[in-house]
């Protein structure tokens, strides 16, 4: 009987330690994920002087907005709002993903919520980001 | 040894979903490592970093 249990024991210990493992860590390297990324890494070569220009801002919930229309001339103001919502396609789509990839599609808005955070975080200084009070120039 | 049984059914039944709930929340610590390498890929961070020591300017 003893027996029994000890082999009951080992199971469980080892289903828990399966579950800490699974949490160590989130997969993130999917084909879409990447595709997601590299879509990201080129545009942010144009959306890059915006951020400085302040004509864009980091919103708190891990988007991008239109911060300062005024920053940019108008002739470049159509151009601008494309970035902005294809930038904010490819981050929820992102978000969703991540979630999905993971097998808990409900963790989508926490993850965007941690992502919120880790964009502000590592925004270079002179970007614009949202608080709750309003755009704060970081 | 019927009892046992029925006891080791029963007491495995209750304590396997605890377990399993272990994987059920969120696990923030590792989405914001797994942030923190996306956003280091999109806005080419770690490049950056590295810069100042590739190119010796004096």
């Amino acid at each position: 009987m003893k027996n029994i249990w000890l082999s009951v024991l080992f199971v469980l210990s080892l289903l828990v330690m399966n579950g800490a493992n699974a949490a160590a860590d989130l997969e993130v390297n999917t084909p879409k994920i990447s595709a997601l990324k590299a879509s990201m890494q080129a545009r942010h070569g144009q959306l890059g002087p915006f951020y400085s220009s302040g004509a864009v801002g980091l919103t708190k919930d891990g988007m991008i907005a239109v911060k300062d229309a005024s920053a940019v001339p108008l002739k470049d103001r159509g151009a601008l709002n494309g970035l902005v919502s294809s930038e904010n396609a490819d981050r929820a789509d992102l978000y969703k993903e991540i979630a999905n990839a993971n097998g808990h599609p409900e963790w989508q808005a926490e993850i965007q919520s941690t992502f919120a955070g880790r964009w502000i975080d590592k925004a270079q200084s002179g970007w614009y980001y949202q608080s709750a009070g309003g755009w704060v120039k970081k | 040894m019927k009892n046992w049984m029925i006891g080791l059914a029963l007491s495995t039944a209750i304590i396997l979903p605890a377990c399993v709930t272990i994987n059920i929340y969120f696990p923030a610590a590792a989405a914001e490592k797994a942030a923190d390498k996306i956003i280091d890929e999109v806005w080419q961070l770690k490049q950056e970093q590295k810069a100042p020591v590739e190119t010796p300017e004096k």
